[in-house]
């Protein structure tokens, strides 16, 4: 690696908007061969240092080498012409098209008459080859296969015109394990095939598992570039926000040693609370005060198991105790009459509104519950939105801003605080922390916990396994739609007991079978 | 100096960017081809004996008011990203009803009450119909409008055994050519609804959540929206405005044509609500550009006529405005007349530097 000179060489890129300095002076480079990773809090200009480098915006400043030639990108097109090729985190593929359609789309081989489909087939496979796919099936529509596969097929698209330099921006936001280590395995090859990879992503663990290299940006300025073994992850996380994470380890430590002890009637219990096909027949029981974590891998069955909590789904089985009263939760608004709340995992599609303001957003919910022909008024609405904003440290403070121009951490937070302002007594959270940076994940995690205090039962689901045994009180272990097991938390807990119990019964299941 | 200039700027681009601004400027500009065809065309008379008002703009307005209720009760539909194509049927059964009631009865003020009420009970149960299809039924708004825009017009002529029935009764033709201090009272009555269904929407929460449907129906349903009764509501609404809208049309020649009351008026209030700068695709509404809309719509059927130009041409005329508005208001063509401006000051800044 070293010797070879950069395939990427950006050197001092600023880029302005209106009113706010995206980037300044920047400097980055890309080996080939190499795997490195850009890092950094949501806002620190990860993206528009990558589109500077695709091509989507323009650099006001500083200058970009590729192969040793400096280039000016008027566009994407440039950037693709120059070797640099991109597979975003929203898998832009054709759902109704096969495999070999999707990765030839724009490059089909052409004859005398048309299209031929079996050499742009052929080309298909090949391209898969070098990915180390030869086993998908190049004529099965893509739609039939799982996002992990969609996301390899993106990857192999991005490589029909053998690019030097592959972008990856947050390809395993929502990926399991096992789908992560896929992934990683076509990324190794292509490293080794002499392709410069730059990858985003949230994922401590997942930096030190495949980057070489790590550049750390910071509210849009060069923090530095390291050798990722040279680099430990409490250095890392520090560089990123710009001050020691000390509020993320003495919150863990806090709540194991507060663990809470159920007492007296539960606020909510379950009864065989299932649905066909989503979620097998359930108990659970869930004490004022508590934090009870989910835990599994994704399409464990979590997050159907919250909807049917909220009513979002519909059950088809079992019955609901709320407060020790028979209750019958049929639908959101059901829901949150009876002050249960719940927050997505689909923040984009089913938590936010784009297109409203903050303002509008925090108190949707709270008005929604009293009806459209009792308002608001708006002071009632300054009074509630005033006080989300400065508790959950929303930035920027600005109530009639467009939800949609917030970071993703900061529209989860003022999400978060849409929920809050319904006062509910059992908040569901679906992944509050997922795609969000360090900071905004360890103000929601004490957001969490102080509720908590306060009396507020909590159903937390995560992917990370080290958040939801740091903030729960009991855990609840689900695999294949059911309940697996249910863990009291406590100091002889840690993400390694919840993996071993997945594993376990994993193996028993498979001897069972055989 | 510089900060009052570019403030000025910023407001003038706002503006500018109102998509309702150029419907205005549409007004302003048709109104000005008819006063250079015309130079008269602008006066208003007034009738010292009756103290009525007359002239081509009081006509204009007068002719308003059944675009400018259809309008905007298209518009509460569009917001929830829904559209209603029935509405000029719901109008020709609201104006049937009528005709038929009020031809048998004996034209007194009770009567006319009597059949309002009925007409306009009526037209809010079809409309109600169009959001149970919408709403509970779960069926594409497209397709239950379009059945009750067949459907409508057939139950219409069923009503009136396929005649253009004509009726009389003074107090029910004055809501149409009645005046109060000059002024027609069927535009005071439309400026009264429309006032009343505004502060409605927006005093309320109603207007928050009907763009929170029509912009992200999944998100507004977890959060506790009921987007059944909003969208229910919001239809028969529509449906009640195009029945005041049938009686508004009626009203004024005290006839009902089955095949010709309310004909392809729902396009007209279509066009209305987009010329007022809300999308088709739901969200974000504008009651007060639906009235702009509403009131070109009527700008643009009189200059037709005034102009002479003939009936069959008529319809391209209408597209032709149409389009070039439609040009205005798009993000893109806008950005390329920007685009060519910054260039052209960019060369001449070129040019003054050498």
């Amino acid at each position: 690696m070293t010797g070879a000179p950069p395939i990427v060489e950006m050197t001092g890129i600023s880029i302005s908007f209106p009113g706010v300095k995206a980037l300044d002076a920047v400097d980055f480079r890309l080996f080939p061969g190499e795997v490195h990773t850009l890092m950094g809090e949501n806002g620190a200009g990860k993206s528009t240092l990558i589109k500077a480098l695709t091509g989507v915006y323009k650099i006001d400043e500083g200058r970009i080498l590729v192969a040793g030639e400096e280039r000016h990108f008027g566009g994407t097109a440039d950037a693709q012409a120059a070797g640099i090729a991109t597979v975003y985190q929203e898998v832009n593929l054709c759902a109704n098209l096969s495999i070999g359609e999707n990765v030839m789309l724009g490059h089909e081989v052409r004859g005398p008459f048309g299209i031929n489909w079996k050499a742009t087939h052929r080309a298909a496979a090949e391209v898969l080859a070098t990915l180390g796919l030869e086993q998908l099936d190049l004529r099965r529509p893509l739609d039939t296969l799982s996002l992990a596969i969609q996301q390899l097929v993106a990857i192999s698209r991005a490589m029909v015109t053998r690019p030097k330099v592959l972008i990856l921006d947050e390809p395993t936001s929502s990926l399991d394990a096992n789908e992560v280590a896929n992934l990683f395995t076509v990324i190794r090859r292509l490293r080794d095939q002499g392709v410069a990879i730059l990858f985003v992503t949230h994922f401590l663990d997942q930096v030190y598992a495949i980057s070489d290299r790590i550049t750390v940006l910071r509210n849009g300025g060069f923090v530095g570039e390291y050798p990722t073994r040279e680099l430990d992850r409490t250095t890392l996380i520090s560089k990123m926000i710009g001050k020691d994470f000390a509020t993320l380890r003495s919150l863990g430590s806090e709540r194991q040693s507060h663990h809470y002890e159920p007492r007296g009637e539960p606020l909510l219990r379950t009864e065989d609370l299932g649905r066909k096909g989503s979620s097998e027949p359930t108990d659970l029981e869930l004490h004022k005060g508590e934090v009870l974590g989910l835990a599994g891998l994704l399409g464990s069955g979590r997050t159907e198991l919250a909807r049917l909590l909220y009513g979002a789904d519909k059950p088809d089985s079992g019955t609901v105790w709320l407060r020790g009263k028979k209750t019958d939760i049929h639908s959101p608004t059901a829901a949150l009459a009876h002050r249960i709340a719940f927050s997505s995992e689909n923040r984009r599609d089913e938590g936010v509104i784009r297109d409203l303001t903050v303002r509008e957003n925090l108190v949707l919910a709270v008005q929604a519950k009293r009806g459209w022909f009792r308002p608001l008024s708006r002071k009632e609405q300054d009074a509630l939105v005033r006080k989300y904003l400065t508790e959950l440290n929303v930035r920027p403070a600005d109530p009639e801003r467009p939800i949609k121009l917030l970071s993703g951490g900061n529209q989860q937070k003022v999400l978060l605080g849409r929920w809050l302002a319904t006062e509910p007594d059992l908040l569901i959270l679906d992944e509050p922390t997922r795609g969000i940076d360090v900071g905004a994940k360890a103000e929601i995690q004490a957001a969490v916990a102080a509720l908590a205090a306060k009396g507020v039962a909590v159903v937390f689901i995560s992917s990370e396994l080290e958040e939801v045994v740091r903030l729960s009180d009991r855990i609840i272990v689900m695999k294949d739609h059911r309940k697996l097991a249910e863990l009291e938390n406590g100091p002889h807990v840690t993400a390694e007991t919840i993996v071993a119990v997945i594993a376990d019964e994993g193996d028993d299941e498979e001897g069972d079978s055989e | 100096m510089t900060d009052v200039a570019s403030r000025l700027a910023a407001k003038r681009g706002a503006i500018v960017r109102n998509q309702a601004f150029w419907g205005v400027v549409a007004i302003v500009l048709l109104l000005a081809i008819n006063v250079i065809s015309d130079p008269g065309y602008l006066s208003i008379g007034y009738n010292s004996e009756t103290g009525h008002l007359s002239g081509n703009l009081i006509d204009i307005l007068r002719a308003s008011a059944p675009i400018l209720m259809i309008a905007v009760g298209m518009c509460l539909v569009v917001a929830t990203g829904g559209i209603d194509l029935s509405v000029g049927s719901i109008m020709v059964v609201a104006g049937a009803v009528s005709m038929e009631l009020l031809s048998s009865m004996d034209g007194t003020t009770g009567d006319a009450v009597l059949t309002l009420a009925v007409a306009l009970g009526i037209a809010t149960a079809l409309g109600a119909v169009n959001g149970v299809l919408v709403s509970v039924v779960g069926l594409q708004p497209f397709i239950s409008t379009l059945v009750m825009m067949l459907a409508g017009r057939g139950i219409a002529k069923v009503i009136t055994g396929g005649q253009n029935t004509t009726a009389d009764n003074d107090s029910f033709a004055w809501l149409a050519n009645g005046y109060i201090v000059g002024v027609p009272v069927v535009f005071l009555l439309a400026i009264v609804i429309v006032v009343l269904v505004a502060l409605l929407v927006r005093r309320s929460a109603l207007g928050l959540m009907l763009e929170a449907i029509g912009m992200d129906s999944r998100a507004s349903r977890l959060a506790g929206v009921k987007r059944r009764n909003l969208q229910l509501t919001v239809y028969s609404a529509s449906g009640l405005l195009a029945g005041i809208a049938g009686v508004f049309a009626t009203a004024s020649v005290m006839t009902v044509d089955v095949s010709r009351t309310g004909y392809q008026l729902e396009l007209d209030a279509i066009l209305a609500v987009v010329i007022g700068g809300t999308s088709l695709a739901g969200g974000k509404f504008s009651i007060g550009g639906a009235v702009i809309g509403g009131l070109l719509i009527a700008t643009l059927d009189k200059t037709v006529v005034f102009l002479g130009i003939p009936a069959s041409a008529t319809p391209a005329f209408k597209a032709i405005v149409i389009v070039v508005l439609c040009l205005l208001q798009s993000e893109r063509v806008r950005s390329l007349f920007r685009h060519r401006r910054a260039l052209r000051a960019q060369s001449q800044k070129e040019a003054v530097a050498a």
